[in-house]
């Protein structure tokens, strides 16, 4: 497909598609104000531009998203397993995969992780709110390196799983045991954050990204089906979070509460 | 986008050493997107959150249980329905179900699929908002709700059919995005400061947790019925 037919044929179904996704959200949202609120909207201008900005920019988007992040998120996976690249051969390629071999996609994934969510803007809202709102006990750059660690080491651990062909719901009870465990022992104020620092990292960017990571990968390594094998690695990016913000607590905690300590200490020897 | 572009191109040309495949139309796709999102976001915040906020300030406050619910529940659908990520996803997933034999592979078998994920995860994301706000209210402990909502998870799980797990945990956190958690996390922080004896901090988050679980729950017993 040429790049011009995009722009026209495409682009103008992708509009309309656009204009029926955002709708609902419009009618909500108008609808309440006018019929429950029963409150006029000011600058009523410039919340249609405002309209135009949303329905035109989600368009851009989603052709942008066919054409650059799914090919570059497919391409990645596609070269990191490739038998030449892994082996220095196409000769001798072993019948059996070890998970070994592919340590360049485990570090790839863990950085692609990282990477996404550091400079994630929900992320950020979500870090400085936090911080307003625990008193400054949470910082703003402890809470965000927190989830992009467990970001990252959750996309690791799930493309080591659809190398391996692990099943996905083993790793993810397995990891909801855990943070319920967790939960017992974390400081009450950051257990609902924490839950929610889950959903909050897999943005609008890095879903498509990983999505069509997973997707490769399974397509490409020797028995793994794609339907089966290739989602899972954004349920692997939400768990992992949960896991190390409630840890990023505790140890800011147990850090305070060894501080007080020894400070006490100190002031009872002097 | 520049932390991902840096770590690809890392990998790309000192690791693979290889030219990317494609590169103009990848260049033209990335300033699409890059384009597309800055616009979205723009116009979210002239036109959808101002209003969105204030209006989940005043439902908070003005106490009409009815009311407040039906919002509720219509927030977390109207965003859910247009998350782009969750429009992403979707159709991946009935291309790929199309391509392994789940469903008849014809465009409108497809996009059929897709559109009933969607309003399947937007449903989920309703109910787990009304769920959320209830339990604001009445001040239920979250984690009742989530050792409860994954105890669920688990079961359902055993009698899903393999081909929509995978799809069923990703839509967890692939609902909660650009649009969904502001708006949300607004309605939640607005109710928890104005009622009294809930702090902001604990009872104010929690509603993305929610409206991560049910997409799960919603997704599998949809694969249960359609596959």
């Amino acid at each position: 497909m040429s790049w011009e037919a995009i722009t026209t044929n495409d682009f103008i179904g992708t509009l309309l598609a656009t204009l029926r996704d955002v709708l609902p959200i419009i009618l909500v949202i108008f609808g309440f104000q006018y019929f429950v609120l029963r409150q006029r909207i000011k600058n009523i201008k410039k919340i249609l531009f405002g309209l135009a900005y949303v329905i035109l920019g989600l368009a851009f988007f989603l052709v942008g998203l066919e054409k650059a992040l799914f090919p570059l998120g497919e391409s990645m996976a596609r070269q990191l397993t490739n038998p030449e690249f892994i082996y220095g051969t196409t000769q001798h390629v072993r019948e059996f995969i070890r998970w070994q071999d592919y340590y360049w996609v485990y570090i790839f994934a863990l950085a692609i992780g990282f990477a996404t969510t550091i400079a994630e803007p929900a992320l950020i809202a979500v870090s400085i709110k936090a911080n307003s709102v625990s008193g400054g006990a949470i910082s703003v750059w402890g809470l965000r390196g927190a989830v992009a660690l467990g970001v990252g080491i959750g996309i690791t651990l799930g493309s080591f799983r659809i190398v391996t062909g692990t099943p996905l719901h083993y790793y993810i009870i397995a990891g909801y045991t855990f943070v319920i465990i967790q939960t017992f022992f974390s400081p009450r104020p950051i257990v609902a954050l924490a839950y929610d620092s889950g959903g909050v990292t897999t943005s609008t960017v890095t879903v498509p990204l990983v999505a069509a990571l997973g997707i490769g990968l399974a397509k490409t390594i020797p028995g793994r089906n794609p339907l089966i094998d290739g989602f899972g690695l954004i349920a692997f990016a939400s768990l992992f979070p949960i896991i190390s913000v409630m840890g990023y607590a505790q140890l800011s905690h147990w850090r305070l509460k060894r501080k007080t300590n020894t400070n006490l200490e100190n002031k009872s020897g002097d | 986008m520049l932390p991902i572009i840096l770590v690809i191109g890392f990998f790309q040309f000192l690791i693979l050493r290889q030219p990317i495949p494609n590169l103009m139309d990848i260049l033209a796709g990335l300033l699409l997107v890059i384009l597309g999102l800055a616009l979205f976001i723009k116009g979210l915040e002239i036109a959808l959150f101002p209003i969105g906020e204030s209006m989940a300030y005043a439902f908070a406050r003005k106490g009409n249980l009815f009311w407040l619910l039906s919002f509720a529940f219509l927030l977390g659908f109207g965003t859910t329905i247009a998350e782009p990520a969750l429009i992403a996803v979707a159709d991946k997933a009935a291309s790929l179900a199309a391509q392994a034999g789940a469903i008849i592979n014809t465009d409108e078998s497809r996009s059929h699929y897709a559109y009933w994920l969607r309003i399947t995860v937007a449903l989920s994301v309703g109910s787990a908002i009304l769920i959320g706000v209830l339990r604001i209210l009445r001040g239920w402990p979250i984690l009742w709700l989530i050792i409860g909502g994954y105890t669920l998870i688990v079961i359902l799980t055993s009698f899903a059919p393999p081909e929509i797990i995978g799809i069923a945990y990703d839509s967890g956190g692939v609902t909660t995005s650009t649009i969904t958690v502001p708006l949300v996390t607004a309605l939640g922080i607005g109710l928890a400061s104005s009622i009294k004896g809930r702090t902001p901090m604990i009872d104010g988050f929690g509603l993305i947790a929610l409206a991560s679980l049910t997409p799960i729950i919603f997704v599998m017993i949809y694969g249960m019925i359609v596959l």
